[in-house]
């Protein structure tokens, strides 16, 4: 789960982090508000889930409150990457001397949390590791003992030859340490992290994803979730327990398991088609979540067929056959449908498609292949 | 043979008395697999089904019984506390079903069994089976048949997609591993390579991969330098989008690592036969175990 630059400042800032001060706006004659009450020159900031807000005008200084009030009407209601921009974070500028980035992701390959730094800040990580690795340092952490002292001044005398800046950034990793995992992160960042003119450590910026299967146990953090951020099919389907995610195809598919609906999507596309989702419906033949993964999937406008792909180990596949045609019978279909079924009762599954009118196969390349002949052939809108 | 689990096997089962536990042990006894025990906090004295005893820790559970694998149906917020309870109380091989499990907790758990050379399967696995021999955890038997060949995978009803095409095709297995789809997991692709390699009975490897992390990418290096025996392996997501967890909480792609190109890549160079299609991994075997 993603949470915005103000919220993640405001977890680093209970943790001690030095962070200047920011309010958010939604709406111009707000941010020109929080403008004249801090005085000066500000920044205004788009609060997005997007990377490379700066590059698409996101990020702006304004120098006078009516400035902030400008820029910010231009702002907000922008489309960063395909999000609208419902906020705005007011923030002091501040005299930058230098930018670094501080970092954390939980790294599969040592499978710790692993710290990584960087003198180079204020940029694309990634870049810099890909030109410059040397100028990254990573420390791994192992969680059962924390970020050790010595190993928070490893980190801060590679940013920092200034014994008194080197400290304050020992002082602030382990603070960061904690933000991470107190709140189940899997990655949190700072960047850039700054020094001022006048030798102050600040962090500038603040940015924490959160590991979805922390939210049942952290109310507090899953609290935070914008939905405005995200597709209504996937805030809908999320709310009927579907694990779902909008593409942009004429192919729906309906699938029992995350690496099988994958490799559905795979097919459909080696045979022509293109996926408009990835939907798992889970190992449950419950007609309900059957009526909602259709209605999710019919909602699109661009899907010309449904392709449902079943293999029912544990599942009964005539369990799942019985939810299709309850479904259906409630909300009629107004395009056409392949169903696949494999497994289980398979024979029995079957018959009662076929007995209800629909295509029902046991193979699954013949029925993706079907499905992608059905949706081309569809493309008219008209139902098989 | 068979590689983690044979007739020597003896389970114990932790959250037998919930839902899955007690679904799932009814169909592990069915298919053979000698579960001498359960563990169920609190509901320790009573009998499961009537011929399994339920304890109420692990501890009790091994000095009562000598079991010596476990396997883990405990919801997310109290699994990793129950596989580190199995690797304490002695357990040679903990195989964890559990979806869900938050990737801080596996960073705590994964150290404890690998500094105490305990293996641990999972978690957000489906098992593994050794069919004909034993089966720990939800993978159908009736789709599984005996055979020289070995499979891993981090897919869950893919895994029985391909197995199904494989025993249809008469091309039995000696074991099936679900290795599962978590970022952080007990034991990775060499772990089952190295195993299958050693295990004179398997006579070839299918591998199942997903997109994100190396896994795959070090297995494909695996094989070329210690493997003799072919490997076959298919890729799911190669129409995934990055920066989506698809489902698997490992099953994403981070800024352009992990893509599904790129395993396939990897598998080409070191001489794995790649599969488009799950149903090449059929016709793959066939040539190269001529």
């Amino acid at each position: 789960m993603n949470i915005h630059e103000y919220q993640a400042k405001e977890i680093f800032r209970s943790h001690g982090i030095p962070i200047p001060p920011g309010d958010v706006a939604t709406t111009p004659e707000e941010a020109e508000e929080i403008a004249r009450r801090f005085g000066g020159t500000v920044v205004v900031k788009a609060q997005v889930h997007a990377g490379g807000r700066g590059k698409a005008g996101g990020v702006k200084l304004a120098k006078t409150p009516e400035e902030a009030k400008e820029i910010a009407s231009r702002i907000l209601g922008m489309e960063i990457k395909g999000l609208p921009v419902e906020r705005v974070l007011v923030t002091p500028a501040a005299d930058i001397a230098s930018e670094a980035y501080v970092g954390i992701i939980v790294d599969r390959a040592s499978k710790k949390p692993v710290f990584m730094v960087s003198p180079a800040g204020g940029i694309d990580i990634e870049e810099v590791a890909a030109q410059t690795p040397d100028k990254i340092m990573r420390l791994p952490v192992d969680s059962r003992y924390g970020l050790r002292g010595y190993q928070a001044m490893e980190l801060a005398f590679f940013l920092y030859k200034d014994v008194k800046q080197a400290r304050a950034a020992a002082k602030m990793m382990q603070e960061l340490y904690e933000a991470f995992m107190d709140s189940g992160a899997s990655l949190a960042e700072i960047n850039p992290l700054v020094t001022t003119p006048s030798g102050e450590v600040l962090a500038l910026d603040a940015k924490m994803v959160i590991d979805d299967n922390e939210l049942d146990r952290r109310q507090s953090i899953a609290a935070l979730r914008d939905e405005s951020a995200e597709a209504p099919s996937e805030v809908e389907a999320r709310e009927a327990n579907l694990t779902f995610i909008k593409l942009d195809g004429n192919v729906g598919c309906i699938v029992n398991g995350a690496g099988l609906a994958m490799a559905t999507m795979d097919l459909v596309k080696y045979y022509g088609g293109e996926p408009a989702n990835f939907l798992d419906i889970g190992g449950s033949s419950n007609p309900e979540k059957v009526v909602n993964a259709l209605r999710i999937i019919t909602s699109d406008p661009n899907v010309k067929a449904i392709l449902f792909n079943i293999f029912g180990g544990i599942t009964r596949t005539d369990d799942v056959a019985n939810g299709i045609v309850t479904a259906t019978k409630a909300t009629p279909l107004k395009v056409p449908i392949v169903i696949r079924l494999t497994g289980t009762n398979e024979e029995i599954a079957l018959k009662i498609l076929q007995d209800n009118g629909f295509s029902a196969m046991s193979d699954m390349d013949e029925a993706v292949k079907k499905a992608v002949a059905l949706a081309i052939g569809n493309n008219s809108g008209m139902a098989a | 043979m068979s590689i983690f689990i044979d007739s020597s096997t003896r389970l114990i089962v932790q959250g037998i008395t919930g839902r899955d536990g007690s679904f799932h042990t009814k169909q592990m006894i069915e298919y053979g697999t000698n579960v001498v025990a359960g563990v169920t906090p609190g509901k320790g004295g009573q009998m499961f089904e009537g011929r399994v005893p339920v304890f109420n820790t692990v501890h009790d559970a091994v000095r009562e019984t000598g079991a010596n694998t476990s396997v883990i149906y405990v919801p997310p917020v109290g699994a990793a506390d129950a596989m580190l309870e199995a690797a304490d109380a002695g357990i040679a091989l903990v195989v964890c079903i559990t979806e869900g499990v938050p990737v801080l907790d596996m960073t705590v758990v994964y150290p404890f069994f690998k500094e105490k050379g305990i293996r641990l399967i999972g978690p957000n696995c489906p098992g593994l089976i050794s069919p004909g021999k034993s089966k720990v955890g939800i993978i159908p038997g009736s789709i599984c048949t005996p055979g020289p060949i070995g499979l891993v995978s981090r897919s869950g009803t893919l895994t029985y997609e391909l197995v199904y095409q494989m025993t249809r095709a008469g091309m039995g297995q000696t074991t099936c591993v679900g290795i599962g789809g978590d970022p952080i997991n007990g034991t990775n692709f060499i772990d089952c390579l190295d195993a299958f390699e050693n295990d004179p009975e398997t006579t070839a490897v299918v591998m199942i991969g997903e997109i994100g992390g190396t896994d795959e990418q070090e297995a494909a290096r695996f094989v070329k330098e210690r493997m003799s025996k072919p490997v076959v392996g298919f890729i799911a997501g190669q129409t995934a989008p990055p920066g989506r967890r698809m489902g698997h909480a490992g099953a994403i792609i981070s800024g352009s690592a992990g893509t599904a190109a790129e395993k396939m890549q990897a598998f080409e160079e070191n001489g794995l036969g790649v599969a488009k299609r799950p149903i090449d991994v059929v016709g793959l075997l066939k040539e190269r175990m001529k």
